[in-house]
C-alpha cells in the first residue's frame, strides 16, 4: 500500500500524469499517518535528487469537516493555491466567479510544463454530500484531461464510498482504491506495544532508558499485562486506543514510582472500560435508585413499552406501602423532582419531543439503562438499604 | 449607451420618397433623419454617407455606407448597406494574412457573402467619415477617436485584396459627398457636444492627405471654427472654469514656497522630469523640429477643453495660435543641447513654471497619440504645416495681444525645450512650450499643484487589483521526465487524458452530429440535438472531435465561420450562471445573470445584421434544470428563433431526459434530434485500447480482450477500461523490476480487474477486531431470533453477552458495545440512527447476511 502510494504520487511529480485515488480504511488505521510518511519521504528524495524539485508539489490539505461546502473549500484551494485573485489571505468575488477562476487557471497548465497540484480530501465522504458533487467532479475531470497535472487524494473510512459517487463523477475517477485494515494479530500487537512504550536510544540518561526498557520488555511477558492488551486487542484493533490505554497508565509515573507495573495497567484498563452510563448511577441518591428500579420492573412487565413518571410514581408507592419502614414516604413533587433529575442525566429519556398541551407526568418515557447495568451498578453502591436491593432482585412473583 | 440613447430617438424620412416600386410596394428615400429627444438634436443622413450600426457588443459599432434607404409594406424602415468590416471582425487566423499592423481606425470593404446587408434603421447610431487610402499610404493621424475610418483593402472572407480603382473613387465620392453636407449639417445640427470640433479636425486631417482641397477644407475649417466651434468651446469653457479656480489658487500658492529655494529646485524639477518620463509609456525618440510644431497644433484642438479662460471666446484658439508662433519661435533654441548653458539662464520663477508646465504635462499624458500617429504625423507634417501658417496669419491679429510678455519666458522655454529634447517626446515639447508661450502661468486651467500629481501618479508598489489577475498555476521549475520504459510509455498513451489520433469505434455517430451541424451551418439556420449515453462512451469526445473538424473546414473555407462556445452543467455554480458563461463566451462581458439573460435574448431574437453561427454545447444538461425550467426554455427557445443561428448540441447522461424532467414546452422545443451512445461493446474497447496502444508491444493480445470483455459486461465505460490497463502496467512493471522488464500479461489483468472490482467487506470483517466479530454474529443472531432484518442495540447487546459466555470470554461493558457498534457504523458495515438514542438505537446490516457468515465462517 505504502509503495503503491508512493509510486502514484512519484509518477505525478515526475511524469506529470494526473491520477486520483481513495484510500479507504476504518478509524485509527493510519490513513494520513501513511499519507504523511509517503509525502515527507517523496520531499527527501527529491532533495537528495539535488534539490531539483524543491516547492515541486503544492500540497493542498481539505478536510470535510472544516470545507462544509464546496463554497468554503473552493477559497480554501485558491487560498492555498496562492493564485493572483489572493489578497491578503482572504480570496474574494462570488462562488461562480472563484469556480470560473480556478478552472481557468488549472485548465491552463498542460501535463509537461506547469507544476504538479496534489489535492488531499480529509473526509471524503462529506464532500461527497455537497450539492452536485460540483467540486468532485471538477477535481476527477482535471485528473482525467491535458490539463494541469492533478493528483486527488480522498481519505475516508467508509467502506461504500464509490456507491455515493454521482455516476458521472464515478466514471471519472480512476478507481484506484488503497484500502487500509489492522491486519496484525496479537504477537504483532504485544510488538507494537512494546515499542510504543520503549524509550528511544537517544534517550539522555542511559541507565534509565535501559531500565525503562527492560520493565517493559517483562511487563510484555507479564501474564496480567497480557490479559489486558488482551480484552482490548479483542475489543478493537485500533492503535489509538491502546495509545490511550498506555497514556492512562504511563501519567502515573512519578519520581517514587519510576516504573510501570503490571497493576498500573490493569487499573487504566479498568478505568478505561467502564460503563459511563453505570457509573452515573453510583452518584445517585436512594431516592432515584428506587425510582430507577421501579422503571425496571415496569420494562420487566410491559416488556419495554414506555412508561410515564404516573406508572413509575405508583410502582414506587406500592413499594413504600409494603415496605414503609425503611423508607421515608416522599412527596410526590419530591419524586418528581428525583424524576426530573434522572432525565437531566438522561437516565430516562422521553420518546416525543415534550408538547405544550401535554402535562408531564404523562410524558412517555424510555429508560437507558439495561437491567445488568443497573445491577452492576447497585451491587457497587454504597450503604444500599437491603430492601431496596432485595426489591431490585426480585422478579415479578412478590406481585 | 446605444439602447439608452435608441429609446429617446426618433427617425423618420427625409424628403419625399425618390421612388417607388409598385409590385413589392416599397417607397425609396434619399435621406434620413434622425432626432434625438434628449438633445434636441437632428441629424440628417443622405445616401452614400457612411455610418455606424449598432452590433451585438454596444462598444463596437459596425461601420457600413449607406447604399439605399426604402419603407417596405408594413411601414417598417429599411436600409440596404455595403459593410466594412472591422479587424476585429476578421478571423483570428486569417488576420495573419494581411502582414502588417492595423490601427483600430482601419476597416475593410467587406465583401463577405454571407452577411445580410438589409437593416433596420432603427439600428443606426450616427454617421461617420470613411476614407479611402491607398495601399501603401500611411494613416493620417486620427484626432478623433471613433469619427473618422480609413480603407484601404477589401476583405471577402478569404483574402484581403488591394480596393479596385471602382470602388476606390466610389467610396471618395462618397466622401466628398459626405464632405460637403456637414457644412450645413453641422452648422443647424449639432450631433453632440463635441461632435463639430471632431468634424474639424477630420477635414484638416482630410486636407492634409488630399492637397487638392486644402482651400476648400480651410475655408470650412474656417467657418467652422469661428462660429460653431467658438460657441461649444464656450459652453465648455463655462463648465471647465468651475473646476479651476482652486487649480489656480493652489498654484499661486506653490510658485512662493518654491521660489526661494534658488537653484536646488531647478534640480528638482529634472529630476522630477526624468521620473515622470519614465512613468510615461517610452516614446520615440529623435523627433523633428517639424513634427513637434505640427502635433502641437494638432494635439491642441481636443485638449482645448482643458484650457480656461473667463475672457472672450475666441481666446482659446488664440492661445492655440500663440503655442504655435511660439514655437516658430522657439526652435533656434532648441538646436543649443548643453544644459548647463540653460541651467545658467534659469531663474528662480522659471524653475517653478517649467516645474508647473511639467505637471501639466504628466497630468495630460494619459492622452498621449499612440506612436503610429506620431510616425504618420512626421511624413504628413509638411502639408500641415503649411496649411497651417495660412491659418495662422489669417488669425494672427487676435492673438497679439497674448504674446506680449512672453519674451520673458523665452529663457525658461527654450529651457523646457531642451528637457524634453533630451526626452525626446515631441508632444509633451509642445505642450510644455505652449504653457511658457502665455507669461501668465496661473492662466493655465488644467495645471495641477506638484502635490496633486504626485499623489495621482500610481505608486509602482500597489497592490493589483483581484480582477485583473490572471488565473495560472506556477510553472513547474524542473521538465516533465519523458518516459524510459514501453510500459510507461504505454501508460502515457492509456491515460484518459492522452488525445488520441482518432475516435474509433464511434465513426457513425460523429458522421450523425457532423453533418446535423454542418448542414444547419451552411443553412444559416438554427437547430438543437440531443444527445444522450452513459458516462465514458465519449459523447463530449465525439462532439468536441466534430467541432475540431468544423473548425478546421471553417478555416479552410469549405464552410462559413461559426463562433464555439461550451458550458458544462457542472461547471457551474447555479443554473443560472449558464447565461453570464453564454454571454462571457461570446462577447467577453461580465454581467449578473439577469443581465446576461437579457442580453442574450435580445442578441439571438433580434436581426443582428451580420452575425456568425454560434455553435453551443451544453454538457450535463440535466443540471440545468430548475423548478421552472427557464434556463432550459430559454436556451431550447433560441434556436427557434428565426434570426438566431444558434446550434445547440446538448448532452447528457439519460436517453429519456426530454421525458421525465422537461416540461412539454421544452422538450418541444428541443426537437427530436436525438442520438444517443450505446456503451461500447468488448470489441469496440478492444480496438480503442489496441489504438491508443498504437502497435506497441506491450500488452498481450488475450490480456487486452480480458479487460475489454470483463468492462463490456460491466459498464462498456472507456475511461474504466483504460483505467484499468493502466494499473495492470503499474502491477507489471512492480513485478518485473528484478527482471527484465516484459509486456502485461493475463495475471496483471486480473490482478488490477481484482483491486478495482472487488468488494471490501468482505475483506473488512476479516480483519476487524474479535468483539466487533462477535457483534456482528450478535446481530445475525438477534435477526434470526427476531425475523425483522432490524434490531436495537439493547437486543444485540444480550445476544452479544450470551455469545461471549458460549466462547468463555470477559463479556464488555455497554459503552464498549457502544463504541464497537459506532465503529461498524462509521465503517458502513452497520447503518445505525444518530447515537442520542444510546440503548435503543435501531441497527441495521449494510451487507447481505450471506455475506457476514461468509467472512465469519473461515475464522
Amino acid at each position: 500500500q505504502h509503495r503503491h502510494l508512493l509510486e502514484l504520487l512519484k509518477r505525478t511529480a515526475v511524469h506529470g500524469e494526473s491520477n486520483s485515488a481513495l484510500i479507504i480504511g476504518p478509524r485509527g488505521s493510519g490513513k494520513t499517518a501513511l499519507l504523511n510518511h509517503v509525502l515527507k519521504e517523496l520531499t527527501e528524495m527529491k532533495q537528495v535528487r539535488g534539490n531539483l524539485l524543491e516547492f515541486f508539489m503544492e500540497n493542498h490539505f481539505l478536510s470535510g469537516l472544516l470545507q462544509t461546502n464546496d463554497k468554503v473549500a473552493l477559497k480554501e484551494i485558491t487560498r492555498q493555491l496562492h493564485l493572483e485573485n489572493v489578497v491578503g489571505d482572504k480570496v474574494f468575488g462570488s462562488f461562480a466567479e472563484n469556480l470560473a477562476f480556478l478552472l481557468e487557471a488549472l485548465r491552463k497548465g498542460d501535463r509537461t510544463s506547469s507544476c504538479p497540484v496534489l489535492f488531499i480530501l480529509d473526509e471524503f465522504d462529506l464532500f461527497v454530500h455537497h450539492k452536485n458533487q460540483t467540486l468532485l467532479y471538477n477535481l476527477f475531470d482535471i485528473s482525467q484531461s491535458a490539463q494541469t497535472p492533478v493528483t486527488v487524494i480522498g481519505l475516508t473510512c467508509r467502506q461504500d464510498i464509490l456507491e455515493l459517487l454521482e455516476k458521472r463523477v464515478k466514471s471519472r475517477f480512476s478507481h484506484r482504491q488503497i484500502y487500509l485494515m489492522n491486519s496484525f494479530d496479537f504477537k504483532q500487537y504485544i510488538r507494537i506495544f512494546k515499542e510504543q512504550l520503549s524509550l528511544p536510544a537517544d534517550f539522555p540518561d542511559e541507565s534509565f532508558a535501559q531500565k525503562w526498557n527492560n520493565n517493559v520488555q517483562h511487563l510484555s511477558e507479564d501474564k496480567t499485562v497480557q490479559d489486558v492488551l488482551q480484552n482490548l486487542f479483542h475489543c478493537t484493533k485500533d492503535l489509538r486506543s491502546l495509545h490511550l490505554l498506555l497514556m492512562l497508565a504511563v501519567s502515573n509515573v512519578t519520581v517514587h514510582h519510576p516504573l510501570i507495573t503490571a497493576l498500573d495497567l490493569h487499573e487504566a484498563s479498568k478505568q478505561y472500560r467502564t460503563d459511563s452510563k453505570a457509573n452515573i448511577v453510583h452518584g445517585l441518591s436512594v431516592l432515584e435508585i428506587c425510582l430507577i428500579i421501579a422503571m425496571k420492573h415496569l420494562n420487566d412487565v410491559y416488556e419495554g413499552e414506555p412508561f410515564n413518571f404516573q406508572m413509575v410514581y405508583n410502582e414506587f408507592q406500592k413499594f413504600i406501602q409494603r415496605k414503609a419502614h425503611c423508607m421515608y414516604n416522599f412527596e410526590k413533587p419530591v419524586v418528581m423532582k428525583a424524576f426530573e433529575h434522572l432525565l437531566q442525566l438522561e437516565l430516562v429519556k422521553p420518546i416525543e419531543r415534550p408538547s405544550v398541551r401535554a402535562q408531564r407526568e404523562y410524558l412517555l418515557m424510555r429508560l437507558l439503562l439495561d437491567n445488568n447495568q443497573i445491577m452492576d451498578a447497585l451491587q457497587a453502591y454504597p450503604n444500599c438499604p437491603t430492601d431496596v436491593k432485595q426489591w431490585a432482585a426480585s422478579s415479578l412473583s412478590w406481585l | 449607451m446605444s439602447t439608452r440613447q435608441q429609446s429617446k430617438i426618433i427617425y423618420s424620412w427625409y424628403g419625399k420618397p425618390m421612388s417607388s416600386d409598385r409590385k413589392l410596394r416599397t417607397f425609396q428615400y434619399k435621406g434620413i433623419l434622425i432626432k434625438s429627444e434628449r438633445s434636441k438634436t437632428e441629424t440628417c443622413i443622405q445616401l452614400g454617407e457612411f455610418i455606424l450600426v449598432e452590433g451585438e457588443n454596444a462598444d463596437q459599432p459596425f461601420v457600413a455606407q449607406l447604399l439605399d434607404l426604402y419603407e417596405d409594406g408594413v411601414q417598417q424602415k429599411h436600409a440596404v448597406v455595403q459593410w466594412f468590416s472591422h479587424i476585429t471582425e476578421i478571423p483570428q487566423n486569417k488576420r495573419k494574412l494581411l502582414k502588417r499592423e492595423v490601427s483600430p481606425q482601419e476597416v475593410f470593404f467587406d465583401q463577405v457573402p454571407g452577411y445580410d446587408t438589409d437593416i433596420a434603421v432603427e439600428t443606426i447610431i450616427k454617421s461617420v467619415m470613411v476614407i479611402p487610402l491607398h495601399l501603401g499610404e500611411e494613416l493620417p493621424i486620427p484626432l478623433s477617436k471613433e469619427q473618422t475610418f480609413y480603407v484601404k483593402q477589401s476583405w471577402d472572407g478569404k483574402c484581403f485584396k488591394a480596393l479596385s480603382p471602382d470602388t476606390f473613387s466610389k467610396l471618395k465620392e462618397a466622401n466628398k459627398k459626405g464632405g460637403g453636407i456637414p457644412k450645413s449639417s453641422n452648422s443647424f445640427i449639432p450631433l453632440d457636444i463635441i461632435s463639430p470640433l471632431k468634424k474639424e479636425t477630420e477635414r484638416v486631417v482630410r486636407s492634409a492627405t488630399k492637397p487638392k482641397n486644402v482651400e476648400l477644407e480651410i475655408e470650412s475649417k474656417h467657418s467652422a471654427s469661428k462660429s460653431s466651434l467658438a460657441k461649444e468651446r464656450h459652453s465648455q469653457r463655462v463648465a471647465n472654469s468651475i473646476k479651476t479656480p482652486t487649480a489656480r489658487k493652489k498654484l499661486q500658492l506653490n510658485s512662493p514656497t518654491r521660489s526661494p529655494k534658488g537653484r536646488i529646485p531647478g534640480c528638482e524639477v529634472l529630476e522630477l522630469l526624468d521620473d515622470d518620463c519614465d512613468a510615461v509609456a517610452p516614446l520615440e525618440p529623435s523627433a523633428t523640429k517639424r513634427k513637434v510644431k505640427f502635433t502641437g497644433i494638432l494635439g491642441s484642438p481636443p485638449k482645448i477643453p482643458c484650457a480656461n479662460d473667463k475672457s472672450k471666446s475666441m481666446f482659446d484658439t488664440a492661445d492655440q495660435w500663440q503655442r504655435f508662433s511660439d514655437t516658430i519661435r522657439l526652435s533656434p533654441y532648441s538646436k543649443v543641447k548643453d544644459s548647463s548653458e540653460k541651467a545658467k539662464n534659469l531663474n528662480m520663477k522659471d524653475d517653478t513654471i517649467s516645474l508647473i508646465g511639467h505637471q501639466e504635462l504628466h497630468s495630460q499624458s494619459p492622452a498621449l497619440t499612440p506612436r503610429s500617429r506620431r510616425i504618420c504625423a512626421q511624413k504628413t507634417s509638411a502639408r500641415i504645416a503649411e496649411q497651417i501658417s495660412i491659418l495662422n496669419t489669417l488669425e494672427s491679429n487676435q492673438e497679439e495681444d497674448f504674446l506680449s510678455s512672453s519674451d520673458s519666458s523665452y529663457s525658461s522655454s527654450s529651457e523646457e525645450e531642451e528637457k524634453d529634447d533630451v526626452f525626446c517626446t515631441p508632444e509633451k515639447k509642445t505642450k510644455s512650450s505652449g504653457i511658457f508661450s502665455t507669461p501668465k502661468s496661473s492662466r493655465k486651467s488644467s495645471v495641477h499643484t506638484p502635490a496633486k500629481t504626485l499623489k495621482k501618479t500610481p505608486l509602482p508598489g500597489t497592490p493589483k487589483t483581484p480582477r485583473n489577475a490572471t488565473p495560472e498555476i506556477p510553472r513547474r521549475n524542473h521538465e516533465a521526465q519523458k518516459p524510459a520504459s514501453i510500459l510507461e510509455e504505454a501508460r502515457l498513451r492509456l491515460h484518459v487524458s492522452a488525445i488520441p489520433e482518432s475516435l474509433p469505434c464511434r465513426e457513425e455517430e460523429f458522421q450523425d452530429i457532423y453533418n446535423f451541424v454542418e448542414s444547419k451551418l451552411i443553412d444559416g439556420t438554427g437547430g438543437c440535438m440531443y444527445i444522450s449515453g452513459v458516462p465514458g462512451t465519449g459523447k463530449t469526445a465525439t462532439v468536441h472531435e466534430v467541432i475540431h473538424c468544423l473548425q478546421q473546414a471553417a478555416e479552410n473555407d469549405d464552410l462559413p465561420s461559426f463562433q464555439f462556445v461550451e458550458i458544462n452543467g457542472m461547471k457551474l455554480t447555479d443554473p443560472h450562471q449558464a447565461y453570464v458563461q453564454i454571454l462571457e463566451l461570446l462577447t467577453g462581458q461580465k454581467v449578473t445573470a439577469t443581465h446576461a439573460a437579457a442580453l442574450l435574448a435580445k442578441l439571438f431574437n433580434t436581426p443582428g445584421p451580420k452575425r456568425k453561427t454560434t455553435v453551443l454545447i451544453v454538457d450535463e444538461l440535466d443540471l440545468l434544470w430548475t423548478r421552472k425550467q427557464n434556463v432550459m426554455y430559454n436556451l431550447f427557445d433560441w434556436p427557434t428563433q428565426k434570426h438566431s443561428k444558434l446550434i445547440i448540441l446538448a448532452i447528457a447522461n439519460t436517453m429519456d431526459l426530454p421525458e421525465r424532467i422537461m416540461m412539454n414546452r421544452v422538450a418541444s422545443r428541443l426537437g427530436l434530434t436525438r442520438m444517443s451512445f450505446q456503451p461500447y461493446t468488448y470489441k469496440q474497447l478492444q480496438q480503442i485500447i489496441s489504438s491508443r496502444l498504437n502497435s506497441m508491444k506491450a500488452f498481450e493480445e488475450d490480456a487486452i480482450q480480458l479487460v475489454s470483455r470483463k468492462v463490456a459486461a460491466l459498464s462498456g465505460d472507456a475511461r474504466r477500461c483504460l483505467d484499468i490497463c493502466r494499473r495492470a502496467t503499474e502491477i507489471c512493471e512492480f513485478a518485473s523490476q528484478k527482471r527484465t522488464p516484459e509486456i502485461v500479461r493475463m495475471a496483471h489483468i486480473t490482478e488490477a480487474i481484482d483491486e478495482m472490482f472487488s468488494s471490501p467487506y468482505i475483506n473488512a470483517i476479516r480483519n476487524a477486531s474479535l468483539h466487533e466479530q462477535i457483534f456482528l454474529k450478535a446481530i445475525l443472531a438477534e435477526f434470526r431470533r427476531a425475523g425483522v432484518e432490524e434490531a436495537t442495540v439493547q437486543q444485540v447487546y444480550h445476544q452479544h453477552v450470551a455469545l461471549c459466555r458460549i466462547e468463555g470470554m470477559q463479556s464488555p461493558t455497554v459503552s464498549e458495545i457502544m463504541a464497537i457498534c459506532l465503529r461498524l457504523g462509521a465503517c458502513r458495515l452497520l447503518l445505525v440512527e444518530s447515537s442520542n438514542k444510546y440503548l435503543h438505537m435501531r441497527v441495521r446490516l449494510n451487507i447481505s447476511q450471506d455475506d457476514v457468515m461468509y467472512a465469519l465462517k473461515d475464522e
